[in-house]
């Protein structure tokens, strides 16, 4: 990546509190660290270090109290109200809609053109995986399945930014693997930026192009580097010299060694 | 989830069963205990109260059922409105909720003799009635409905930029059917009570009314045959709540 470009995020010093009374809780102290267009970021940390938080700034729904934060470039352009996806830890579909019309929930909201949206979705569908569930409901899906669903649907409006906070927290150890691939196959193919947030190290890794780890209270950031594995990634490089390393060094940084 | 077809069937058939045998056993123990008439009248005595025309059965049935249906349908009507009023404007959500919860409290049947005195006797006090116990029910669950979104799913819609209208309509409103019909299914099981116990309280017709006067003659018979039918309406009301339930919310989010 050349050193000219401009990131398509760039945080500087952000910091973000939360005022109950009179009592001050600060979720992110100084968070610093660039994203280039396309790149996955891995957010790592114990919970409550404001990892959640920070996607929430960053998703616009809480507004930052200090420092720069910037989304976008001039050849990236970035309209907060549109270019936004967002994946959550439970798949969250609306029970009572088939899974094409949980896809199509924010190109509803947005007000996109019906038939485009409802081809896009079926596209997105067989992306993740999902083609013959159009007109199926969310309890006749797995979890895991339920969860490419609802990476289809982040997708639908063709965000430039997807949010994932913990997407794969809740499923077993073995789907979660698959889905990590899953999630890698994808991103590929549909040229996002993503900023993931996990309390899996292994993960952090494997998914990310670059990981940022943030340590609990006082929140803070502690690091942030690139990972330099090729792509695209396979299971066998959990055994590679430098996965152990990268993982050793978060460990390190999380005071877990 | 996992019913097949052939498992919805034999369950249809234990169900018929399991009614075809509660009457067998009524039979019988009649019959073979020879158990007096005014004690307990066997099932084909009951079916001979019918034909007592001077019990005016058709008249008694429509009022006990206008009753019944009449104070069920203001309540969803009502209790709906309320609830969704409390959804779009907090300030009467927080003022009202908690009067409305204590007012809950209040043993509806209690309020029998005063709904006498206001409305005096009729098929209109007993309507009322039915709607005071039933509106309660469906007015909290719906307005629990209405609240119980997922913050993460408001964040979607937030961070969309979607309007409030929008977070109403496609995600509150069908949200809250489910416990709309949670509501709605307590609470046609309460209407019945609610009718007949303010035909017993004072009234000129209706199958409850009916009951108070056979009691007097010792007409066992006529007073099963009235409590079968009263039954028969509370199941064809619950009945067409269940069916539209079916109708209108998915399998996986039904309550109750």
């Amino acid at each position: 990546m050349p050193a000219s470009a401009d990131p398509f995020i760039r945080l500087k010093g952000v910091r973000k509190a939360y005022r109950s009374g009179r009592n001050e809780h600060l979720a992110i102290s100084d968070a610093t660290f660039d994203v280039m267009p396309g790149e996955l970021v891995s957010l790592v940390g114990p919970s409550g270090c404001g990892k959640s938080t920070l996607l929430k700034v960053l998703a616009g729904l809480h507004p930052h109290d200090g420092g720069e934060l910037r989304i976008g470039t001039a050849t990236h352009p970035f309209d907060p109200s549109r270019d936004v996806g967002m994946v959550f830890q439970a798949p969250l579909l609306l029970k009572w809609r088939r899974i094409l019309a949980n896809v199509l929930l924010p190109a509803e909201i947005l007000g996109l053109p019906q038939k485009e949206s409802r081809d896009r979705a079926r596209e997105l569908l067989a992306l993740v995986g999902l083609t013959g569930y159009e007109d199926k409901y969310p309890y006749e899906l797995s979890g895991g399945m339920q969860q490419r669903a609802a990476i289809a649907r982040a997708l639908v409006h063709d965000p430039k930014l997807v949010l994932m906070d913990e997407p794969f927290g809740a499923l077993d150890a073995l789907t979660r693997e698959k889905m990590n691939l899953e999630l890698l196959r994808i991103w590929q193919e549909a040229r996002k930026t993503i900023i993931f947030v996990t309390h899996g190290i292994s993960e952090a890794v494997f998914l990310g192009t670059r990981v940022v780890v943030l340590t609990a209270g006082p929140a803070r950031m502690a690091d942030n580097f690139e990972i330099g594995l090729p792509h695209p990634r396979l299971l066998d490089m959990k055994t590679h010299e430098r996965f152990g390393e990268y993982t050793r060094r978060i460990y390190r940084l999380l005071g877990m060694e | 989830m996992n019913d097949t077809g052939g498992g919805n069937a034999r369950r249809t058939v234990l169900a018929i069963l399991a009614h075809v045998a509660l009457i067998v056993a009524w039979y019988l123990f009649v019959s073979l205990g020879n158990v007096p008439k005014f004690v307990m009248p066997s099932p084909g005595a009951t079916l001979d109260a019918l034909l007592q025309p001077n019990y005016s059965w058709w008249t008694n049935i429509s009022v006990t059922a206008a009753e019944i249906f009449g104070g069920y349908f203001l309540a969803l009507v009502g209790g709906v409105a309320l609830a969704l009023v409390f959804t779009w404007s907090k300030a009467l959500e927080s003022f009202f909720m908690p009067l409305l919860v204590s007012l809950n409290m209040i043993p509806k049947v209690a309020l029998g003799p005063l709904i006498i005195v206001w409305f005096k006797y009729g098929v209109f006090p007993n309507t009322v009635m039915a709607f005071s116990i039933c509106v309660f029910p469906i007015l909290l669950t719906t307005a629990r409905g209405l609240r119980e979104v997922e913050p993460e799913l408001l964040d979607l819609v937030r961070s969309l930029k979607g309007s409030r209208w929008q977070l109403f309509t496609k995600i509150q409103l069908p949200g809250s059917l489910p416990y709309l019909f949670a509501g709605m299914k307590v609470a046609a099981i309460l209407a019945v009570a609610g009718a007949i116990v303010g035909e017993f309280l004072g009234s000129d017709k209706g199958l409850g009314y009916l009951m108070l006067q056979v009691q007097v003659t010792l007409d066992t018979p006529a007073m099963f045959m009235a409590v079968i039918l009263i039954t028969l309406i509370g199941m064809i009301l619950y009945g067409s709540v269940l069916f539209l339930e079916k109708l209108f919310v998915a399998k996986d989010a039904r309550i109750g």
